[in-house]
């Protein structure tokens, strides 16, 4: 049997969006309040999705505090209490949270092998949410 | 087709155990859910249905007729239960919410007569929830 496991953290991080290759007027316009020159923060919940093959042995898609492992090491230590623009993964990519999307999904397939990565979604705040399923 | 999906709760205990495994196997696998004397959740169900929406009733399925199938099917079964001991589903089969998924998405197929049954969500902490479509 088939099953899908969901797993939710929460980090909080900073950003401002800002592209390089627009005008001071054009960023303005695009990304509004989000180009404040200094940044913002936010407090993201990021759903982690896996499936797999219900183990008959244990009952599990995979083990818990293993996904819990990868995703503290790999994601929460990388970017909590972070600058996201600062970072290396956004050295050439505006960190929308579009592009923040891909970027934890590309993160985890390659650190977690344990099931298979269905889907990361993130919420930036209550009302906007993002998901990546590769 | 539209989807509906409809949300109870219910409480249980549980505790994991594999009686293959040696004592130490069981503490490294499961950790703290491996303690016998067994911890209880608050789990949150949902229960997705789909169908053709009729067009005398505006209705995908009868509300009240979903609701009373899952007191039946599950709460009743379920609710202020130890897993391990009062659900035979789980005298040989670890109680893990994906089994639990599993075992919902049982009781109800085919205890739905107009709508077909979509997805069994259960959330067994608000930041852990296991989904089952039935697949094999």
């Amino acid at each position: 049997m088939k099953a899908h496991l969901t797993r939710r953290y929460i980090f909080s991080a900073s950003h401002r969006l800002h592209s390089d290759e627009l005008s001071d007027s054009e960023n303005l316009a695009i990304y509004g309040k989000c180009n404040n020159p200094y940044g913002h923060g936010h407090n993201y919940a990021l759903e982690v999705t896996v499936s797999g093959q219900v183990n008959p042995q244990t009952g599990m898609v995979c083990n818990l505090a293993e996904l819990d492992d990868a995703v503290r090491r790999e994601v929460l230590d990388r970017f909590d209490h972070e600058n996201l623009n600062l970072r290396q993964e956004f050295a050439a990519a505006v960190p929308t949270t579009e592009n923040l999307s891909e970027v934890i999904f590309n993160i985890l397939q390659q650190s977690f092998t344990a099931a298979h990565l269905d889907r990361v979604r993130l919420e930036e705040t209550m009302m906007n949410s993002f998901e990546y399923r590769g | 087709m539209v989807y509906l999906t409809r949300k109870c709760e219910f409480s249980a205990s549980h505790y994991y155990h594999n009686p293959e495994f040696t004592a130490e196997e069981n503490q490294r696998i499961f950790g703290k859910c491996a303690n016998l004397n067994g911890h209880g959740h608050n789990y949150t169900l949902e229960v997705t249905v789909k169908g053709e929406v009729n067009p005398k009733t505006g209705f995908v399925v009868d509300l009240k007729e979903l609701k009373e199938v899952l007191n039946r099917e599950v709460i009743e079964a379920l609710d202020h239960r130890h897993l391990n001991k009062e659900v035979p589903e789980f005298f040989k089969q670890i109680p893990t919410t994906e089994n639990l998924a599993i075992a919902i998405w049982n009781r109800l197929q085919g205890k739905l007569h107009v709508a077909q049954l979509h997805r069994v969500r259960v959330y067994e902490l608000p930041d852990l929830f296991v989904d089952f479509y039935g697949e094999a």
